[in-house]
């Protein structure tokens, strides 16, 4: 049950939810919910964007200002109302295919121009909503609708990814550590910069069926069992680290706030 | 009064007019023919505390003008040719979302890259049809440079009145060439604000449209009220909704908003047309050259006349009847295969002979050319 604080913030009348049974996308609502709650946001002050998959459906059960916007575009959108006022505190969910295929261009962008927006990507390495095609995350060897005979394409490391494009915050949990999650969202909405959080979770209805965890709980105990630290992993060669998932902080860095930057132009300009 | 007189580009009137209808923030990608459009923004914006932002591509020019105009600003893009096929999905948000923008489209030759650097009219279907659904267009063709300051004002003023994406559909030639221009005093015309919500936001339904005008008020995020966008089809609430009633009223609201108002959109121009036997119908850039050549063919004793439609989108088809009055012979001049010309013929095809006159060489068609086809079918 959500804590009685997060109440306010969720449209409880769309609900029972669209995800299936046993989802991590709910835990992940709940992370982000008790961040902005425990950061003492405003449902005022915030957006909450996103672009098209099971994982950009989570606007419409926020009741703050929330954009469903296209697929893969929800962070130039959300780039447009950050810029036009940068007060908002800007919050993007996207899923793995959202964010990394069609959305790849505006995300790295969006890390380079290191405007003062929260990326959470929610990576289930899979298209959920369109019934189970291969993402840009799909590990090699899994299989998928699109990819019958096992995925042969190298995935996307997404943490890597925002970190080599700019982001001043990268970390990376899975929905097993719930609290962990909370943790890394917390400091990203108040990094000021573009930030960061991959999490991954699990689509056992598309992904599971087909790669030998059909049901949530068998999820959640692969995460467990398979997260390994930061630290712990660069003891590690990369045959140990196959397989399992890094968990930590990966960049934790000052730089140039687009929207910042954009005031001082304006000031000096004026003079 | 001392009138304020300006020697500018097509692009750069398009850009003062913009500001002067209080556009603060534009979102865009430098594309030939219109990049002057983004570079006129990018300097004068910040001097007024608006906002200038390059994209890293076309589709992220459209969207983050729609994310800013979801802040409340009043925000504008500019592109050509194949950037207008790649704003189309979220210019499609942007009807379906009911938010207000302003879309510049300074056509160049199609398909694919086509003609960076020559003129066409080839855009203008996709103008009305280019993104997927039903919704109302509302599109402008400006034929001077005076046009293009004082059109892109009359798009913003009906993007903020009807609480959609307005474009003006320019073209490479009206876009670079250089004219006078007569800057009106600000306050001499008039500038439409979007509606704001009188209710307090525990009140407010997004989308539920005042009947009067079919058109919902529009509250800015950051201004206290909570609201969701989206570009499924939503109900008032503005929630996505799969009932077949809240389905066909938001759907048929999206058209009828703007139908129901056509005659106060409707702009044309019309040149000894009085007792005209032959009509000619030509807008953009073509219609400088083809008023030219019907005065010359008057000189020569031919009774001919010419129309213009301004707003290409509503199609001016009630005006054009009434002004086509006895012609039995309409010349339809376009820099492309054919596109207007369809239109032309809904409404006059029973009454005259429509006769094309196409070019798709890059070039304008010249006064000379028309009037030879003047000539020709006298």
């Amino acid at each position: 049950m959500p804590r009685e604080e997060i109440k306010p913030w969720l449209r409880t009348r769309f609900f029972p939810h669209i995800w299936c049974p046993g989802c991590g996308h709910g835990i992940i609502l709940h992370a982000i919910l008790r961040s902005l709650v425990d950061l003492g946001k405003t449902r005022e002050e915030t957006v909450i964007a996103s672009g098209i998959g099971c994982s950009s459906r989570m606007p419409g059960y926020i009741n703050a200002n929330t954009v469903h916007t296209t697929h893969g575009r929800s962070l130039a959108f959300a780039t447009g109302i950050k810029l036009a006022n940068p007060e908002l505190t800007v919050i993007d969910v996207m899923g793995d295919g959202d964010c990394t295929a069609i959305g790849g261009n505006h995300f790295i962008h969006a890390c380079r121009r290191n405007i003062d927006i929260t990326a959470i990507v929610m990576n289930n390495n899979i298209y959920g909503m369109t019934g189970g095609q291969a993402s840009p995350t799909t590990p090699v060897g899994a299989r998928a609708t699109t990819a019958p005979y096992g995925a042969i394409d190298t995935p996307f490391d997404i943490c890597r990814l925002a970190e080599g494009a700019g982001a001043s915050y990268v970390a990376r949990a899975t929905i097993a550590q719930p609290a962990l999650c909370e943790q890394y969202i917390k400091k990203a909405i108040q990094k000021k910069g573009f930030s960061v959080v991959e999490i991954i979770t699990h689509c056992h209805t598309q992904f599971g069926r087909k790669n030998k965890r059909p049901n949530p709980v068998d999820n959640l105990i692969f995460f467990k069992e398979n997260s390994i630290p930061k630290a712990k992993a660069k003891e590690m060669t990369e045959e140990e680290k196959k397989g399992k998932i890094v968990i930590g902080e990966f960049v934790d860095r000052e730089g140039l706030e687009y929207t910042e930057a954009y005031l001082k132009l304006i000031e000096r300009v004026r003079g | 009064m001392p009138r304020k007189l300006a020697f500018w580009q097509g692009n750069m009137a398009i850009a003062m007019g913009g500001i002067a209808a209080g556009c603060r923030f534009f979102g865009g990608y430098p594309i030939t023919p219109s990049s002057e459009i983004a570079e006129v923004m990018a300097e004068e914006l910040p001097k007024i505390n608006g906002r200038f932002i390059q994209m890293e591509d076309e589709i992220g020019g459209i969207a983050a003008t729609i994310g800013a105009s979801i802040a409340g600003y009043k925000a504008m893009t500019a592109t050509s040719g194949p950037g207008f096929s790649l704003k189309q999905e979220n210019l499609g948000l942007a009807y379906m979302a009911e938010i207000p923008i302003v879309v510049i489209d300074v056509m160049r030759g199609g398909p694919s890259t086509g003609l960076p650097t020559r003129v066409s009219q080839q855009d203008v279907m996709q103008a009305r049809w280019g993104t997927h659904g039903d919704h109302g267009t509302i599109a402008y063709a400006p034929s001077s440079v005076q046009e293009c300051f004082e059109l892109t004002i009359d798009a913003f003023n009906m993007a903020e009145r009807f609480r959609q994406p307005v474009l003006v559909m320019s073209d490479e030639v009206i876009g670079h060439m250089r004219e006078k221009v007569v800057i009106p005093e600000p306050g001499s015309y008039p500038i439409v604000d979007r509606k704001r919500p009188k209710v307090s936001p525990d009140e407010f339904v997004p989308y539920l449209a005042d009947p009067a005008d079919d058109v919902p008020p529009m509250a800015s995020f950051g201004d206290g009220y909570r609201w969701h966008v989206t570009g499924l089809t939503h109900n008032d609430y503005g929630f996505p909704t799969n009932e077949p009633e809240e389905i066909g009223k938001k759907h048929l609201r999206l058209v009828r908003k703007v139908e129901r108002f056509r005659d106060e959109i409707v702009k044309y121009d019309l040149e000894q047309a009085e007792d005209a036997e032959i009509l000619v119908v030509s807008y953009g850039c073509v219609a400088r050259s083809a008023v030219r050549a019907v005065r010359e063919a008057r000189a020569k004793g031919i009774r001919v006349g010419h129309f213009r439609p301004i707003t290409l989108w509503p199609f001016p088809d009630k005006e054009l009847i009434q002004a086509a009055g006895q012609a039995k012979k309409v010349i339809v001049p376009e820099l492309n295969c054919g596109q207007m010309i369809s239109e032309v013929k809904i409404a006059l095809g029973c009454k005259a002979e429509i006769i094309p006159s196409n070019l798709v060489n890059g070039e304008i068609l010249r006064p000379h050319e028309i009037l030879a086809t003047i000539e020709e079918v006298a």
